[in-house]
């Protein structure tokens, strides 16, 4: 197996984009990541998009964006799996790259979700749950995420003012992102003050409706030396697990095994562990997603997840800084680009390009992606070359 | 949803019809074609009893389009006393009632309304025993 570095990255403002269509994001982002590496050509590309077919109408997504990216006939393959698609597009492209098959490998993430209404928006977000057990009966996304944080709450204390810490700290951190989509403050109170969605979230706990894409270059270690490129950053760890579809059907309501076993894959192929991670993107669609998160990847003991947010060890300049970009709840959730953003953020942290959000001194990140409830998870660890 | 489709699933949704695993006793609902603990592909269809206890819940207020005139919506994830887990409405309870360790039985309630176009759904919600 090679080593693969990524030498490239791009992504625009995320946002509600009217202005802009699905294959316009994702070419946006794409051309971006291609000037930012100082390639004329690529081998092959990857897409990750969860449900274009809902939100926009479109299938056939490999080709279409090969067409507008100018780059037919290199091969190209859409990757779905729910939210966590940018991230296992990633793996993809680094497996594909990795095996020798190819040397240039682009990897995007592209969502368009605002051409539909929320109703809409919602019925396309609930076939990431098990559609003929748990949505028919009712239940939606942020509903499933309640459930959890119910469980979390009864079984470990967490409170409502634990969870919104986690929101206001990734808005303090999103002001700090020319990219987000909502990069205005937030306190404790305004989220504890917000609307109620599905008890005990209120909806300065979920992330919003985003338009967006993402992409990034990959090639081997050696060809990134070989071209001189600026701060190469190698992904030394991919981790891909998968676990019931239905949140009904998990033995421990407060567990997220897919994520711990998607670590500790990667932790094991880098020789890293959680200590030596200085800065990670984590799945924040919710603000539970966040603190039991956290907790699965090794960071903090089961069960402090929520009080780690509230004592600041997550926020920047904490001990372990989570979501320095802003997170899903404040950068946005395209769902098919946010695995790919994620690593556009680590990337540029490890490169020292992040300015006001800035980890002093990055040398290893990570990211987590998460499917559904976490029936998938994928994880990347990054290091400077 | 295609009455096929809704049609294929009354089993589970009218009978609560599991599928026991011969080999190691397993229930399994919905039924599948192999079991994930013994890998056996032998069942034996049962009924199961309808009592089980709330293990979550939460009130949905802002539904998907198909529950929008039953908002809000009370859901729960549910331990059937049989074994199997589910999800479900829980309907005709007391603030009080919807609680971690509320026992609650199935019963056979209209689940949403597709309109003109479409099937009426039934199958479970749970109410408190």
């Amino acid at each position: 197996m090679r080593d693969v570095a990524i030498i490239g990255v791009g992504m625009k403002k995320f946002g509600e984009l009217w202005e802009q269509s699905f294959r316009d994001l994702f070419v946006g982002a794409a051309l971006e990541a291609i000037k930012d590496a100082g390639v004329d050509h690529i081998d092959s590309m990857y897409v990750g998009c969860m449900s274009s077919g809902l939100f926009v109408g479109q299938e056939h997504v490999g080709p279409l964006m090969a067409d507008y990216l100018g780059m037919a006939p290199v091969p190209a393959t859409r990757v779905e799996s729910a939210c966590a698609s940018g991230g296992v597009a990633v793996r993809q492209g680094f497996i594909e790259v990795a095996s020798g098959m190819s040397d240039l490998v682009l990897v995007g993430g592209v969502e368009k979700m605002t051409d539909v209404g929320g109703d809409e928006a919602t019925y396309a977000l609930a076939t990431a749950s098990d559609q003929e057990w748990e949505a028919f009966n009712g239940v939606t996304f942020p509903g499933l995420y309640a459930m959890m944080a119910t469980a979390h709450m009864h079984k470990y204390g967490t409170t409502c003012e634990q969870l919104a810490a986690v929101a206001a700290k990734n808005h303090e951190n999103g002001s700090r992102n020319p990219l987000a989509q909502f990069p205005m403050k937030i306190t404790i109170a305004d989220v504890l003050d917000s609307v109620m969605v599905a008890d005990p979230l209120h909806i300065l706990d979920c992330s919003p409706i985003t338009d967006g894409a993402a992409a990034i270059i990959l090639c081997p270690a050696d060809l990134a030396k070989k071209l001189g490129k600026k701060a190469p950053v190698k992904i030394i760890g991919s981790g891909h697990a998968t676990d019931t579809i239905a949140f009904h059907q998990r033995a421990d309501l407060t567990a997220l095994p897919a994520v711990s076993k998607s670590a500790s894959i990667a932790y094991k192929m880098s020789g890293k562990t959680p200590k030596d991670i200085q800065l990670c993107e984590v799945h924040d669609c919710f603000t539970i997603a966040e603190i039991m998160v956290t907790e699965e990847l090794g960071f903090v003991e089961k069960g402090k997840g929520g009080a780690a947010a509230e004592a600041g060890v997550t926020a920047l300049g904490g001990k372990m800084p989570i979501n320095t970009s802003g997170g899903l709840k404040s950068k946005g959730h395209p769902v098919g680009a946010t695995g790919v953003a994620q690593m556009v953020e680590v990337t540029r942290q490890l490169r020292g390009e992040s300015g006001e959000r800035q980890v002093k001194g990055a040398r290893v990140g990570m990211t987590q992606n998460m499917g559904g409830t976490g029936a998938s998870s994928v994880v990347h660890i990054m290091e400077v070359m | 949803m295609p009455s096929a489709r809704a049609w294929r699933e009354y089993p589970r949704r009218y009978r609560y019809e599991a599928a026991v695993c011969k080999k190691c006793g397993k229930w399994f609902f919905p039924a599948r074609l192999i079991c994930d603990a013994c890998k056996s592909t032998e069942f034996e269809t049962k009924a199961m009893r309808r009592t089980g206890t709330i293990l979550t819940h939460t009130v949905i207020r802002v539904p998907a389009p198909a529950f929008a005139d039953q908002a809000p919506i009370a859901m729960a994830v549910v331990a059937m006393d049989d074994g199997p887990r589910l999800t479900a409405q829980v309907v005709d309870y007391q603030a009080a009632q919807l609680a971690i360790g509320q026992k609650v039985k199935l019963e056979f309630r209209k689940i949403s309304d597709e309109g003109a176009a479409g099937v009426i759904n039934y199958g479970y919600k749970v109410v408190p025993v």
